[in-house]
């Protein structure tokens, strides 16, 4: 009797729980009370917590685990710069994942003779498994420590491993019906939690970094369908509403942002960007660089000017410099927006998070849907960074690959200012013809560098 | 099989609940929205709580679950918040 009634207190407390996510993640979708969202969020997690650690089995092992875990979280939370904010998601998203991984195999003992059981063993097993070492990889190419891509062999080695996963996946519940096996149940078992853990790599290793924004958003919603299927290993329905809220969230923004790149999922995570190169060599004509000088001079005399910040706003840590020649040109009357596209960056709305670290407003940053009617009164559009999500190819040249691609079309601007390192193209591999429009001016340099110079020349 | 019916009940309705709070969020909370939900799925750690712990190897299986879900669930809540209290209007 004492049993039942710890039991049914859980389970009142993880309805409460599932009530405060429910709330914290709609607060979440608002600017005004996002933050408040996420505490809500915090207290029902604590909560659930609290409940199931009444009677835990081991409190040492328990205790060590979570406050080894909190001193670990924490850290990295307070130590780590905005501008490290995709990897370190990443990193969060694939501990997660690799947290339902083991759940999964701990009850692999409670599946005996239960069919159902077992199948959402080896799931979940799977789910959390590449959802950690898929993680890993995206860490890894997040923070430029992995190079490898496309078509270098390793790369292929670890495909094979991928698909050779999926089948395992079968095998798995094949195996168990035959009788006689020629290895015993339990190191195939093994084999199969190493094939799955380099099946995620395999997944994530051929996706290019422009491409982040989609993988980073797909994990994290595996990392929620995991634990949602961990709640019904374990029966457990705080899990199942948990895990389901964040499987949907992911899900969603992993459709905005293929939508933003007008590519289905399936292409961007088994295809990629076609070969290219065969279309635009020819008309490209003559490029027109400026100095800081010179474009300090038509910056003084715009009456608006757009500012369009790319992947390489973030490399070069340009954000805080961005501001004050912002600030600097608001001071002069100039009118200031700043023009993000979702895909922008590594990951969903990472723009957004270095421009509010710098200090920027956020009711100056507009989407592409609402600055590309006004295009034409804009005066200058300055781009730091960004290249792909600037093309006109998108909307101009129909055999080009990104054709169709929702962009911000700066080329409709009077002026355009292109910052940019060097000539080389952006991601997607395709030139770009607005850099060689009539008025189109390049700015070559460090992005930071350069919008340096330009806040000194306003200061003299 | 009746308990799965029901879960499976919860689940269906949960996904579909998720659905519809997320589908109009603004550009700007994409990130926060990622990382607080991120944090959310470090409910794994309740489901790591619950495990067994009879032999060595289930033993060490649940103490790395309860760490890295930890991990998840603390770091993820605490750069969340930190992300947060940037976002200002002016």
């Amino acid at each position: 009797m004492e049993n039942f009634d710890i039991t049914l207190l859980q389970n009142i407390a993880y309805i409460f729980a599932a009530i405060l996510f429910i709330t914290g993640i709609k607060m979440l979708g608002k600017e005004a009370t996002a933050q408040k969202g996420n505490i809500i969020s915090a207290v029902g997690m604590f909560i659930a917590i609290i409940v199931t650690a009444i009677n835990i089995v081991n409190p040492l092992v328990v205790l060590g685990g979570i406050l080894l875990g909190a001193f670990i979280g924490s850290i990295i939370a307070i130590k780590v710069k905005m501008t490290s904010i995709p990897e370190m998601v990443a990193l969060f998203n694939g501990f997660g994942g690799l947290a339902t991984f083991f759940i999964a195999w701990s009850e692999m003992g409670s599946a005996n003779n239960n069919l159902f059981q077992y199948l959402l063993v080896i799931l979940t097993i799977y789910i959390g498994g590449v959802t950690f070492s898929g993680s890993l990889i995206a860490f890894g190419k997040l923070s430029e420590r992995l190079k490898i891509g496309k078509g270098h062999l390793v790369t292929n080695v670890f495909i094979s491993f991928f698909y050779i996963s999926l089948i395992s996946i079968l095998a798995m519940l094949v195996l168990p019906m035959i009788g006689s096996l020629p290895l015993n149940f339990e190191t195939i078992f093994y084999i199969y939690l190493v094939l799955v853990m380099l099946g995620g790599i395999g997944f994530v290793l051929p996706i290019g970094g422009g491409d982040m924004p989609v993988v980073i958003s797909l994990l994290n919603s595996l990392s929620g369908i995991a634990a949602a299927f961990a709640g019904l290993i374990l029966v457990n329905n705080v899990l199942i509403v948990a895990g389901s809220l964040v499987g949907a969230s992911g899900l969603i923004l992993t459709i905005i942002m293929a939508k933003a790149m007008n590519r289905t999922i399936g292409n961007i995570l088994f295809v990629g960007y076609a070969a290219s190169g065969t279309s635009s060599s020819s008309e490209q004509g003559e490029v027109k660089p400026i100095n800081a000088e010179d474009a300090f001079l038509i910056l003084e005399n715009a009456s608006s000017v757009l500012i369009v910040p790319g992947y390489g706003m973030a490399v070069a840590q340009a954000q805080h410099v961005v501001r004050e020649l912002g600030e600097l040109l608001e001071e002069n009357g100039t009118d200031v927006k700043y023009g993000i596209h979702p895909v922008a960056g590594r990951m969903p709305g990472h723009m957004n998070v270095l421009l509010a670290e710098a200090n920027v407003s956020y009711d100056l940053l507009a989407e592409p849907d609402d600055v590309n009617p006004m295009m034409d009164t804009v005066d200058v559009a300055i781009v730091i960074g960004a290249n792909d999500v600037v093309n006109p190819s998108a909307t101009e040249e129909p055999g080009s690959p990104i054709y169709g691609m929702p962009i911000l079309e700066v080329a409709n601007a009077r002026t355009v200012f292109v910052l940019k390192r060097s000539m080389s193209s952006g991601f997607a591999g395709v030139q770009n013809p607005l850099f060689f429009k009539e008025n189109t001016r390049m700015l070559f340099g460090d992005a930071k560098e350069s919008i340096s110079g330009l806040v000194s020349e306003f200061k003299d | 099989m009746e308990i799965y019916i029901l879960l499976g009940f919860v689940l269906i309705l949960s996904i579909y609940l998720g659905l519809e709070l997320i589908s109009k969020v603004p550009s700007t909370l994409h990130t926060p929205l990622m990382s607080g939900a991120n944090a959310i799925s470090g409910i794994a750690l309740v489901g790591a709580l619950t495990l067994t712990q009879d032999t060595f190897l289930q033993t060490v299986i649940a103490f790395l679950a309860i760490t890295f879900a930890s991990i998840n669930v603390f770091g993820g809540y605490l750069v969340t918040n930190r992300m947060l209290s940037m976002f200002k209007k002016k």
